[in-house]
């Protein structure tokens, strides 16, 4: 039972790991500013949420869990909060966004 | 496993210096900060699991509001040109 718990605990943290890679892969390769915003999101959501979970299940019901459960609620919460200002930030500061040729 | 998950993690933090070195406007410095903020509070989550001290998960918790708070100032001064005037001159000046 524990040798289950903890494969299913390292196959959360390895698939979160690459979720963060990915998303890092897509800020070096989208065009423009709000489509790498976009991109980055996955870190904040599947990146954070994959890590923290798998290191929940590894640790059990304690303390430790409680405290990795607050900081995921918070990341939960705030990153949301910091990519919309940084959108709103930027869409008043004069970042135009990339649109084809027949959207215009 | 931890090992394996921490080398992965701190290769995307190198990325994401890298993102944060050659992006071509500020907005594009400052999500990269911010990225880079998330991931170092997941570090030192896995950190504390990997070294068997959980005791760091308090500093993690620190960091995430330290991320945002510098990331929301940081954003209201370029976007107002000051981190606001005092109130008694201006109402709208500290919003």
């Amino acid at each position: 039972m524990s040798n289950l718990i903890n494969i299913l605990s390292s196959i959360l943290i390895i698939s979160g790991a690459l979720a963060i890679i990915t998303g890092l892969l897509g800020v070096f390769r989208m065009p423009d500013f709000f489509t790498r915003l976009h991109a980055a999101s996955i870190i904040d959501t599947m990146g954070s949420m994959l890590i923290l979970l798998g290191l929940m299940l590894y640790s059990g019901m304690n303390l430790v869990s409680l405290k990795l459960l607050l900081i995921l609620i918070f990341i939960l919460i705030t990153t949301p909060a910091a990519a919309h200002a940084l959108a709103k930030s930027a869409l008043h500061g004069g970042v135009k966004p990339v649109l084809g040729k027949d959207r215009t | 496993m931890f090992e394996v998950a921490t080398y992965m993690i701190l290769f995307a933090m190198l990325l994401a210096l890298v993102s944060a070195i050659i992006g071509q406007s500020v907005y594009d410095k400052i999500l990269a900060v911010n990225i880079f903020g998330t991931i170092t509070v997941l570090f030192i989550a896995l950190f504390g699991f990997l070294t068997e001290r959980p005791d760091f998960l308090d500093i993690a918790l620190v960091y995430a509001l330290i991320n945002f708070i510098a990331t929301i100032a940081i954003l209201k001064f370029f976007e107002y040109g000051d981190m606001g005037r005092s109130s008694h001159m201006n109402e709208d000046a500290d919003i």
